[in-house]
């Protein structure tokens, strides 16, 4: 399980170009604020009988029956009560994931930002009528309608969790305690050596998010919408910022070992890595800088070619009922979407700790989404920096 | 009685089997070669074809999707971009400093096993010269990443001298590589030098010459074939790597780690970047063969 955000974190973005062909038919003058026109699609109205089975494709983690660990097992309970029996496939990526929904073979996906808006744009996801959830009512108000989860109102959806890309330092080494990313960014001299970032393209992000506050002449509204110019004082500050870092992590393990020796001593984290870090005896810190910081969030969506919607429908509303989903964010190391799946933890505190409630924290949080040629902040008169792009400057910045 | 029968039929196939082959030679050694040659000709040279022709190939700079358009784009990138000719002379570089360490190295250990040691001994020091290949290469490598983490072991063992460990980055690759592929390296010697002739040794003892002599002028000359076997193994294995370095390395980027990257989006350009170790070995390979290794190995 620790090591399964790994592989999609080099992957998380990893998939954004058929969106921006997708766009690019809508034309730059494309009506909604992300550009996306995706087909004319309808979500269904009732529900039928079950179909005796659902095919989903999900992150490792996220469709557990037991047989990682006896004690992570919320297939059984869904077999049993719907009759629906589950046939699941791990996907490594977000390009996996995209590839799999489109044999249509599948009736179900948990997509991450990047690869959400993809399916939507290429018409393989529906939108999802979400009266037909009746556990949808429950979901964090901040996690529906989302850039990466609707177009236009429109879910296409059920959100599953989410997280941020925290600071984390070590409290005996950093003084005094940082407040800001300048931590990483124009104070990491001070810590030459000792800075650690995220090992992926999309943390170029993290750096135009700093630049947004720091250098407003910029004029940087949305971290994933750069034009040129934008990207490449994002791409220098990360160039100066290598001359700091001692390694990259992209891996839960490295991290937290990196932190208990004392090799990082600042640097990004995720909240489930600050807790097994501090778990393990680093005294170490994790915070959200005033600056706000970049996250991720996952949806389950339906194909629209699905042969078996109505377990997929099912499948959807028992990922998200309470106690299911608070198993799940407890396994996975994220914020449960459904506002009573607080109750239904085991640790307590588990809610607190992931900032599940509360949302103003997650108000600064910029979601992870798809860098495209068309600004996804709505701009038309520059054309954007693709992530095919940032891939390459990201080899650049590491030398 | 009935039981009597089948076997003796079975008997009878297989003679029958055992005739054909035997008044047939070609298809003996048809029925012998189909095997290997498929597994050469298909799946080894085959997917190195495949490698090389997708590196003409591009990406639809919109889909990632791979367009079969031939272009010499990729290559021209590898050559023009400053990052890229970096990062090959740096993995070139790594390669080539651990086969030099693993040579220094396993030379003395290999003369100490093959002609210091007690005979009887022998096998069992070979035997304990192999145990790191029975361990997992994580493991070893995490091992490896806790000795030179701050204040871990290289550290600890270095104060009293005043001095620190290496930390992550380029020297750990190099050093933790140098580890991993030393047996590799040993193993040759160690062949070489075990049937390296007495008489050759007390001759050259006797005409006058002194160790150093003996050394430069009778034994490297007959073990050097073996230096440059070993050296194929230690070579490749460390062009090739990319998980160590992301272990030990700190930020540092190999070939390997390069490839990896450009997997998802654009495969072209990472069967470009992937044929690169393939001509250093095939060069190198060359290179070896007019010392005449490549008949030792």
């Amino acid at each position: 399980m620790r090591l399964t955000r790994t592989l999609r974190s080099s992957a998380v973005c990893a998939a954004a170009l058929l969106l921006a062909a997708a766009c690019d038919s809508s034309g730059p003058g494309g009506t909604s604020a992300t550009g996306l026109n995706p087909p004319d699609l309808k979500a269904p109205t009732k529900l039928g009988r079950t179909e005796g089975q659902v095919n989903l494709i999900a992150w490792a983690g996220y469709v557990e029956d037991g047989s990682n660990d006896p004690a992570a097992n919320w297939v059984s309970g869904f077999e049993k009560r719907t009759g629906c029996r589950v046939r699941s496939k791990v996907a490594a990526s977000s390009d996996e994931m995209v590839k799999l929904m489109k044999t249509g073979e599948y009736d179900a996906v948990s997509a991450s930002g990047d690869a959400s808006l993809r399916l939507i744009a290429s018409g393989d996801a529906a939108p999802v009528n979400t009266d037909l959830v009746p556990h949808y009512r429950d979901v964090f108000s901040g996690l529906k309608n989302g850039a990466w989860n609707s177009v236009r109102g429109k879910m296409y959806g059920i959100p599953h969790g989410r997280g941020a890309n925290l600071l984390m330092y070590d409290t005996a080494k950093v003084r005094p305690a940082p407040t800001s990313w300048s931590a990483v960014f124009d104070d990491a001299p001070r810590y030459k050596g000792h800075v650690t970032a995220y090992d992926s393209p999309i943390y170029i992000a993290d750096a135009a998010l700093y630049l947004k506050a720091t250098r407003p002449e910029l004029k940087i509204r949305d971290p994933y919408a750069l034009d040129q110019k934008q990207f490449d004082a994002a791409v220098a500050l990360l160039k100066r910022q290598n001359a700091s870092v001692g390694e990259y992590w992209s891996d839960y393990l490295k991290e937290v070992s990196a932190f208990k020796s004392g090799d990082s001593v600042v640097g990004t984290t995720w909240q489930v890595i600050a807790n097994l870090a501090a778990s393990e005896g680093a005294k170490v810190k994790a915070l959200v800088p005033k600056e706000g910081s970049t996250g991720w969030s996952d949806t389950w969506m339906v194909s629209a070619k699905a042969k078996h919607p109505n377990c997929a429908y099912k499948w959807l509303d028992w990922i998200v009922s309470p106690e299911v989903n608070a198993q799940v964010a407890e396994y996975f190391g994220e914020a449960p979407a459904n506002s009573r799946a607080c109750a239904e933890t085991k640790d307590k505190n588990f809610c607190t700790v992931y900032h599940a409630a509360d949302e103003n924290y997650w108000k600064k949080i910029a979601f992870w989404n798809t860098p495209i040629e068309q600004c996804l902040d709505g701009r038309t008169d520059v054309r954007c920096v693709p992530y095919a792009k940032w891939v390459q400057a990201w080899t650049e910045i590491k030398g | 009685m009935t039981t009597d029968v089948p076997p003796a039929a079975g008997r009878g196939t297989v003679r029958r089997l055992a005739g054909t082959l035997h008044r047939r030679p070609r298809l003996r050694l048809a029925l012998l070669l189909t095997g290997p040659l498929l597994w050469l000709s298909v799946l080894y040279l085959g997917s190195l074809a495949v490698l090389f022709v997708s590196a003409f190939w591009t990406t639809d700079s919109f889909t990632s999707q791979v367009v079969k358009v031939w272009s010499t784009d990729n290559f021209h990138a590898l050559f023009t971009t400053p990052v890229y000719r970096q990062v090959v002379l740096r993995s070139v570089g790594v390669a080539l400093a651990v086969t030099v360490l693993c040579a220094v190295i396993a030379f003395p250990l290999a003369f100490y096993t093959a002609r210091v040691a007690r005979p009887q001994r022998r096998p069992l020091l070979v035997v304990a010269i192999l145990t790191p290949l029975w361990a997992s290469y994580l493991v070893k490598v995490y091992a490896w990443r806790l000795i030179l983490s701050e204040g871990g072991l290289a550290d600890w063992m270095l104060a009293p001298f005043g001095l620190s460990g290496p930390g992550y980055g380029l020297p750990a690759t190099v050093l933790t590589l140098t580890y991993l592929w030393l047996p590799y390296m040993v193993l040759p010697l160690h062949t070489a030098l075990e049937q390296l002739p007495a008489g050759l040794l007390e001759a050259s003892a006797d005409l006058g010459a002194r160790p150093g002599r003996t050394f430069r002028s009778v034994v490297l000359p007959m073990v050097l074939p073996s230096v440059a076997a070993g050296s194929v193994f230690t070579f490749s294995l460390s062009l090739g790597d990319y998980i160590t370095v992301q272990i030990v390395g700190g930020k540092t980027q190999l070939i390997g780690n390069l490839v990896y990257s450009n997997i998802e989006l654009n495969l072209p350009m990472a069967a470009a970047l992937g044929t690169v170790p393939v001509a250093v070995i095939v060069l190198y390979l060359l290179a070896i063969r007019r010392t005449g290794a490549l008949n030792s190995l």
